[in-house]
């Protein structure tokens, strides 16, 4: 699309002159950002419809929930069996290096909340549903928590190698943002009393922000112009990499246990405000219960 | 069959009368435009004290101390703007006649640019003699910095005004909403305006401005895609 | 659907609910009102009346149901029914910080009128505030904003009136007046929805009446 190639083509002069270890936005990225938006939609939406169907059609919501935070918290004592004792203490840090287990799986399950933060903010423009408000509320709140307590650690972990407890590093920056942005989100959805204005604004506020993230994080790096190289499962060395792969999943299972929980109770709220005493029109346009 | 009505104007048409209709709101009620030219003002000269009146970090910091005050007068412009519109729902009378959301965004985005815009270049001399700051490139790359900074303050700016202004404490939430999301642009317009006071001897500032650019295409088309389903509800 | 020379009805409800919050300000309402005819919509305090003609107006979509106005359906052809309905709400759609003429010529530019300025003085002089038309609306009193807001319906030359309250806060002159330019509508063809608790002089101007409690058609 001649659009999007010239988009890339500004981004790609965008980039200050002294930044050529940055990573160039090129045609084939934003296609690829692209792609994995709109799948990464219909996976959300697929989610939606699953737990609709297990809420309504089946009597396992009770079980799918205990069970999703029963494996989190098994796998969050194993991994902190594997991070506390049996992985080494890193050569630099020593032990203090153990906080990324949970450090680094936080951050990255606080963005997969946010991801579906955005996703349901899209759908919610394209089909108004009380499901997607919920999940979107419950994933926006999740998220922030997580990010937050994910922030929190980092700093802990700042102070005695860094010997400071923040420092103005692009990806601090950006989490910050992250926070604060969410934080806002979340407090229009408070100062917002009409539910079906509130789902509608916060969808807007919601794709704006999430789109200004990426953005976010791009244009830090080029301000600031730091090297950070990007911890993954592949860049650690191997005996750290298995208990931070453990963590991840154990954080993702208590992040879906937690996410339908706040779902369940999202939903119940807007139910409870959309609650009508009779004369329930049957040919709503919208479900007004859910 | 109905008889033949009257079709509204065109969208370009629309755009214009809508911010003709917005300038002239400005002008009307200029008194509250000079409040702000003087809150601004009251921002850059409490910047000094915050800096403890040192000429060289005064110097250095201009371009952020410039920023921060069109930000905040923004917020106020922009939470005025649409205070105007709510107050006897003058938008839905707007909206009714019909006109195009999007032609009601353009037109408030860049009537608010306009105003900044002018802000901006009416606080340089005072910048000149507060923060002893010098346009070593000359007005050409200034304007440019500062109109497209000001470009990328106001279009998400109306979006999230149109949300806040029909919300509690609407005046804690169109900050809070929209500083988080233009640190992006700030920052390169910041950097932009730096290279502008403080000279360019890397050849950096087409890139800055080139990023500035950027956002404001991004925020601009959410602006349009978006405000359409803000004010119809 | 319709053949010509048989107009759609002026506006055709059926089966509309619209909620706020956990309230229904419309219930299951259907109604049907003819071109060129006009209905009385009577009904007490929050019973739906304004709700009913925001909806009608495009204002508001309907929370259920469908609705066509003068042909068109309101929820996916907003803009055909904006251009052909006008509504006098309780709101004035003023800018305070304009003058009257001002508010009325940005208005006519809006529609494409030729000569704004010379339909703005026209109407002005219609609803009688030649003399204030340079005075800002904060200085009004809240007749001259309902004669304003008149003149502002009047712009449009709709196809259907909607009024909400058009006697409030008008003097027994102004009422007289009031009723005079909406018989003057009737008698252009316009079709009228007139919500009033003036249920005389209601009755007066209107055929048809539609009785509202809590949000349900109910006979008077």
């Amino acid at each position: 699309m001649p659009g999007m190639q010239t988009l890339a083509r500004v981004l790609l002069a965008a980039g200050p002159a002294d930044a050529e270890h940055i990573q160039p936005v090129t045609t084939g990225m934003i296609v690829k950002y692209a792609v994995t938006t709109v799948v990464g939609i219909a996976l959300v939406w697929g989610v939606i419809r699953l737990f609709g169907w297990i809420e309504e059609k089946t009597r396992a919501s009770f079980g799918v929930r205990a069970g999703l935070i029963g494996i989190g918290v098994i796998l969050t004592a194993v991994g902190a069996y594997l991070g506390l004792f049996w992985a080494p203490p890193d050569r630099m840090m020593g032990d203090v290096q153990r906080i990324m287990y949970c450090h680094v799986p936080l951050l990255w399950n606080a963005l997969i909340a946010l991801c579906i933060n955005f996703a349901c903010s899209v759908l919610y423009l394209i089909k108004p549903s009380w499901k997607t408000d919920s999940l979107a509320e419950a994933a926006a709140e999740t998220g922030v928590v997580m990010g937050a307590n994910g922030v929190l650690l980092g700093a802990i972990w700042a102070k005695p190698t860094w010997g400071v407890w923040w420092t103005w590093d692009p990806r601090l920056i950006a989490a910050a943002i992250m926070l604060i942005a969410y934080a806002g989100y979340l407090a229009l959805r408070r100062f917002i009393e009409d539910p079906d204005r509130r789902a509608l604004w916060s969808s807007v506020v919601g794709i704006l922000v999430a789109v200004d993230l990426p953005v976010v994080w791009f244009a830090v790096r080029w301000f600031r112009s730091i090297h950070q190289f990007q911890s993954s499962p592949s860049t650690v060395d191997p005996a750290l990499r298995v208990p931070l792969r453990v963590m991840a999943f154990a954080f993702l299972f208590l992040l879906m246990g937690f996410l339908w929980q706040r779902y369940r109770i999202a939903l119940a709220h807007r139910k409870d405000e959309v609650a009508l005493p009779d004369a329930l029109p049957t040919t709503a346009r919208r479900e007004v219960t859910p | 069959m109905s008889p033949p009505v009257r079709q509204p104007v065109g969208f370009f048409r629309a755009t214009a009368i809508l911010l003709r209709k917005d300038l002239l709101l400005e002008w009307r009620t200029r008194a509250r435009v000079n409040a702000l030219v003087f809150f601004a003002l009251a921002t850059l000269l409490l910047f000094a004290f915050a800096l403890d009146a040192n000429r060289n970090i005064m110097q250095a910091a201009a371009g952020g101390l410039l920023w921060l005050g069109l930000l905040f007068s923004s917020v106020l412009a922009l939470g005025e703007s649409f205070r105007v519109e709510n107050e006897n729902a003058a938008l839905d009378g707007i909206r009714l006649v019909p006109a195009s959301g999007r032609a009601i965004f353009i037109a408030k985005a860049l009537g608010n640019t306009l105003l900044i815009y002018a802000l901006g270049w009416l606080l340089l001399p005072v910048m000149v003699a507060l923060y002893d700051i010098h346009l070593t490139l000359g007005p050409g790359p200034y304007a440019i910095a500062l109109l497209l900074g000001c470009l990328s303050i106001t279009a998400p700016g109306v979006v999230f005004s149109a949300i806040a202004n029909n919300a509690r404490a609407r005046d804690v939430l169109l900050p809070l909403l929209l500083f988080p999301l233009l640190v992006p642009a700030l920052l390169a317009s910041v950097k932009a305006t730096t290279l502008v006071f403080g000279g360019d001897p890397m050849d950096q500032l087409r890139s800055w401005l080139w990023l500035v650019a950027g956002f404001d295409v991004i925020y601009w088309a959410l602006g349009f895609l978006l405000f359409p389903r803000v004010i119809e509800d | 659907m319709t053949s010509p020379g048989d107009p759609a009805p002026a506006v055709d409800i059926r089966d509309v609910s619209k909620r706020f919050g956990r309230r229904w300000a419309l219930a299951r309402l259907s109604y049907t009102l003819p071109r060129g005819r006009s209905l009385l919509l009577t009904g007490h305090n929050g019973s739906g009346k304004t709700t009913l003609l925001r909806l009608i107006a495009t204002a508001l979509a309907p929370t259920a149901g469908k609705l066509w106005v003068l042909g068109h359906d309101a929820v996916a052809r907003k803009d055909e029914v904006r251009a052909r309905v006008a509504l006098l709400s309780h709101a004035s759609f003023l800018y305070e910080d304009l003058t009257a003429e001002q508010n009325l010529v940005i208005l006519a530019r809006l529609m494409g009128h030729e000569a704004p300025k010379d339909r703005a003085h026209a109407l002005l002089e219609r609803v009688g505030l030649t003399r204030r038309s340079s005075h800002p609306i904060r200085h009004f009193s809240a007749g001259m904003r309902k004669r304003l807001a008149i003149a502002r319906l009047l712009m449009k030359a709709p196809e259907l009136a909607l009024l909400d309250e058009p006697f409030g806060e008008l003097d027994p002159a102004g009422i007289a007046e009031m009723e005079a330019i909406i018989a003057e509508l009737k008698a252009s063809g316009t079709s009228l929805i007139l919500a009033t608790h003036l249920v005389d002089q209601g009755l007066r101007l209107c055929e048809e009446r539609l009785h509202l409690v809590d949000g349900r058609r109910v006979d008077p």
